[in-house]
């Protein structure tokens, strides 16, 4: 259900804007379907309880350090390697709140 | 189209490595230094693409392999960039090569008297750094605890298997300062002249036939 006053229930403690979080999850999308080749349509249909890591056949290692680094240049963070656990590259919401927290703490 | 060429290795022996060449005797003859290893894969099939089309052009293009790639006998383990720089250097004398078209890490052993371009181009230090995350990540995924630092200070001494691919320890004391230099007469492609996003991305190997279109274009209109 959505949240009071329309707010997203999944808002994380950082509080970015509305219109940072929608502009993050849309350039998050266009990255993973441009990295795995998935069609626009199937990214955009991504909820925070997506798959990525172990659903994706697409998405194998190589691919996650490639995704990785298409992140650092695109959203200008930088990823260290004890950043990157499983959990984080579970879902796509886990994933959207590592990036969000990430930016974050620019 | 597809033959061999014989590069001369080490202590005087030589081997023979596979060609892909559009040769027709004519004034533009262009060196292609392809991408490496898992990239190269995924831009095999665009990289000949753009061949074809600078056939249609007009333009004759070589697309040697080095020692180590693809079919060689020659073993990945024992290549040096230093190395694979003087084979592009043979192959352009080889080819008598009036341009060069650098792909992605190409841009590293692209020859420095001819004009030509970089497409997007890489530096050792990116390469390496996505490689060692494929591999700690692929560690991690098999219950195994690598650390970044650790695998190139290994590798520095030893040597790395990295992705699947043998690197020795002096290729990875090379491309851990290795950044791509323009020279004379040479110009960076950026993705974004090309549209849409780029082949070495992906994870599994594609093709885009606007891409090639856009490529060859940028190559056959301002190679003078």
């Amino acid at each position: 259900m959505a949240g009071i006053l329309g707010k997203p229930m999944n808002s994380i403690p950082t509080i970015p804007s509305e219109a940072e979080a929608a502009a993050l999850d849309s350039e998050l999308k266009g990255l993973i379907a441009d990295v795995l080749g998935l069609d626009p349509a199937q990214a955009a249909a991504f909820g925070p309880d997506s798959g990525l890591f172990g659903h994706l056949p697409e998405l194998d290692s190589m691919a996650v350090a490639g995704l990785l680094t298409e992140m650092e240049d695109r959203l200008g963070i930088v990823i260290e390697d004890d950043d990157v656990d499983g959990e984080m590259l579970e879902t796509y919401g886990a994933l959207r709140a590592f990036a969000q927290a990430k930016l974050a703490s620019r | 189209m597809i033959s061999t060429w014989t590069i001369a290795g080490p202590y005087g022996a030589t081997t023979d490595e596979l060609l892909v060449a559009f040769d027709r005797a004519r004034a533009r003859r262009v060196l292609v230094c392809p991408a490496w290893f898992d990239e190269a894969n995924k831009l095999r099939r665009f990289t000949v693409e753009v061949m074809r089309r600078l056939d249609a052009a007009g333009i004759d293009s070589f697309l040697p392999d080095l020692p180590g790639c693809n079919d060689s006998l020659a073993p990945l383990g024992g290549q040096t960039l230093a190395g694979w720089q003087a084979g592009m250097q043979a192959a352009a004398t080889t080819f008598a090569a009036t341009h060069v078209l650098a792909i992605r890490a190409g841009a590293l052993v692209a020859p420095a008297h001819l004009p030509g371009w970089h497409y997007a181009a890489q530096s050792g230090p990116k390469l390496l750094r996505g490689l060692i995350r494929a591999r700690t990540i692929a560690a991690r995924e098999a219950g195994r605890e690598e650390n970044a630092d650790a695998l190139m200070e290994w590798g520095r001494a030893e040597g790395l298997m990295l992705g699947g691919w043998t690197l020795g320890a002096a290729m990875i004391r090379e491309l851990e300062s290795a950044e791509p230099a323009l020279a004379e007469g040479q110009s960076d492609i950026a993705q974004s002249q090309l549209g849409g996003n780029g082949l070495w991305l992906r994870a599994e190997p594609g093709d885009d036939s606007a891409q090639a279109d856009a490529l060859a274009g940028i190559v056959a209109g301002s190679a003078p």
